[in-house]
């Protein structure tokens, strides 16, 4: 067997579904009938699991430190919201996509100012991104409502079948499955070759360069995709909600998705979606027992987070189940987070 | 006319406060590599404690300012010591997470003990007020902050670069194996730098409360600030943080003067402009190896 069939036969075993993985997705289909009072604050977890997935997208196989992705997220939240609320695109699932799009060419404009410079200056032009964008929405308060936000949005039936209902439970499921098609398709586009090829520029971008990869080209085209998801989480989010508020770009936002990425892992796609649970799990819980001072028991996780070390917590949480299935099934240890650290 | 000058002289107060507050992320930053976007938790600090011993303990306002310089300091050491040391040598993102957790931490404690309301510190009468030079109005407060930010700014170029202490603390930065085999205990003249800017930033933080307003989002609000301070001015020397200080100064009061509608577009489309123009800042050889 040669070198190049080699990596062939390794990538596919790779992008095999797993039964660990069909096991998720039919416990979060089950969720949805088994809390049916659940309904809101699920669809919330289903939202920043998909805002957090594209994070990862550039995070965890990009290596692109972005300080400023609630500017997607804010954009695709006023793009769905105007296009309600003045009754241009009324159909919920068309409108998601022009506000998807809407993001994705900012994505795309600014991946040329993110691409050049050192980790330090895409910091900074992230930031500043979503600061200049959370200053024009102020600014121009005749559009956006200012900090009122738009208000009085009506969401149309989707796909002129199915109304939103104060339950919520339409809601749920329409962001679920808005939520799946886009994990296959981001799942398509990390195991394929394009995406092992991000893999290649984020342990070294000179090396891949070296082999003929075109790296600058491949960073915005992930960039672009990733304002693309952000856009639609942004999306879901007025449509669910009804609303739409400045603080849709606001810097905690940013902050917050961080900290859901690191939670659950970057680098395989399911860290948005577990660290989206566990960090509204966490923030129900430092709620009721702090109302007001939450956020210093969020910053504590952060802090205890880092000095313990990202990779050494996930294979302490992984040891059980590892240590299990050692047991049961007699193998070595198959759970693992692929996570190689930039 | 008197009012361009007026703005200039405003802007150029602002300008200075802001040196003092981020010329300590121009060294961990710009020097050290270290992302610390907690650095306005420190002039946090050195705020509160001003305003605590003006205000509740009846102290006079200029012995309280070199106390916000040493509470800070020593703030600044312990969290160094105990906790910053172990992160140098960590990704950025790390660094980034960590010191989010910690303004995160920060917001919430000052508004625990202090309340969440904006707080004014006592000033003397001899400090309010404005009088008329030429016809320009001069606050004294302002002409106050530009003198001792004048002082401080000529005070530590001079130490910088006439001092034994210096040159060791440049010779670390540009070379820190090399400092190392030569004698420099690196650890040690980084972690006094770190003190020693944590200390400036709660100098600035104590001076600020009257022109920025000091409330427990301080950090948050005016971490963009300092960041664009130390990115625009590079950092191989304290003139590069400087300038840009002063021109974002002038640039923000005057921006707000004359088109106060546009708000802080202005500062933020000249920096996203300039990081473009030059990634490692105006006057920089590199804003990071």
């Amino acid at each position: 067997m040669n070198a190049a069939s080699d990596v062939g036969y390794s990538a596919q075993r790779h992008a095999r579904w797993h039964y660990g993985e069909v096991a998720f997705w039919l416990v979060v289909l089950a969720c949805g009938f088994a809390f049916p009072s659940r309904y809101l604050i699920m669809t919330d977890i289903l939202r920043l699991a998909l805002f957090a997935m594209s994070l990862d997208l550039i995070l965890g196989y990009a290596g692109i430190v972005s300080l400023g992705h609630a500017a997607f997220f804010g954009v695709g939240a006023y793009a769905a919201g105007l296009l309600a609320l003045h009754g241009i695109v009324n159909e919920p699932v068309l409108a998601l996509i022009a506000a998807g799009l809407a993001a994705m060419v900012l994505g795309f404009a600014t991946s040329f100012l993110v691409i050049r410079g050192v980790d330090l200056t895409r910091l900074m032009v992230t930031l500043g991104i979503a600061l200049l964008l959370e200053a024009l929405a102020e600014r121009f308060s005749n559009i956006t409502g200012g900090t009122d936000g738009l208000q009085g949005i009506e969401m149309q039936p989707i796909l002129g079948q199915i109304p939103f209902d104060m339950f919520g439970k339409a809601g749920f499921f329409y962001s679920l499955a808005v939520l799946f098609l886009l994990f296959l398709f981001a799942r398509r586009v990390v195991h394929s070759p394009f995406g092992l090829s991000l893999r290649a520029i984020k342990n070294n971008p000179l090396r891949a360069a070296a082999i003929g990869i075109p790296v600058n080209r491949r960073l915005i085209a992930i960039y672009t995709l990733a304002a693309f998801y952000a856009g639609i989480a942004g999306a879901l989010f007025t449509q669910t909600t009804a609303i739409a508020s400045l603080d849709v770009f606001a810097f905690e936002r940013s902050a917050d998705l961080m900290l859901v990425l690191v939670i659950g892992g970057t680098g395989y796609l399911y860290g948005g979606l577990i660290g989206a649970v566990i960090f509204r799990m966490l923030q129900e819980l430092f709620s009721t027992i702090t109302p007001q001072y939450w956020q210093f028991w969020i910053g504590l996780v952060l802090v205890v987070i880092v000095l313990v070390g990202r990779q050494r917590l996930h294979r302490w949480v992984l040891y059980v189940p590892n240590l299990i299935i050692k047991q049961v099934a007699g193998r070595k240890a198959v759970v693992a987070v692929p996570e190689s650290d930039s | 006319m008197t009012a361009i000058l007026t703005n200039l002289f405003d802007g150029v107060a602002y300008g200075m406060l802001l040196f003092v507050l981020a010329c300590g992320l121009a060294v961990t930053l710009g020097l050290m590599n270290f992302v610390n976007l907690a650095h306005g938790a420190f002039a946090m600090a050195g705020g509160y404690v001003c305003m605590v011993l003006v205000n509740r303990m009846g102290w006079p306002f200029f012995a309280a300012l070199p106390l916000a310089f040493v509470s800070s300091a020593a703030i600044g050491i312990a969290l160094e010591r105990t906790l910053y040391r172990h992160l140098y040598a960590r990704s950025h993102l790390d660094q980034v997470l960590f010191t989010i957790g910690l303004t995160f931490m920060s917001v919430a404690a000052v508004d625990y003990i202090q309340g969440s309301s904006r707080v004014f510190i006592n000033l003397p009468a001899a400090l309010q007020g404005q009088f008329d030079l030429f016809g320009v109005g001069i606050g004294r407060y302002r002409l106050m902050i530009i003198v001792i930010c004048g002082l401080l700014t000529v005070g530590l170029q001079m130490v910088l670069a006439k001092t034994r202490f210096g040159s060791r603390l440049r010779a670390a930065v540009d070379d820190p194996r090399a400092a190392s085999g030569l004698g420099i205990n690196v650890p040690q003249v980084f972690a006094f730098t770190f003190a020693f800017g944590c200390g400036l930033a709660g100098l600035g933080g104590a001076l600020s409360a009257e022109i920025l307003g000091l409330d427990p989002y301080f950090p948050l609000k005016f971490m963009i600030y300092f960041l664009i301070v130390v990115t625009v001015g590079g950092s191989s020397s304290i003139t590069g943080p400087f300038l840009a200080s002063l021109l974002l100064g002038i640039g923000d009061v005057a921006g707000k003067y004359y088109v106060p509608k546009m708000g802080p577009f202005v500062i933020y489309t000249m920096m996203i402009v300039i990081l473009i123009w030059r990634p490692n800042g105006l006057f920089g050889r590199t804003a990071a190896r």
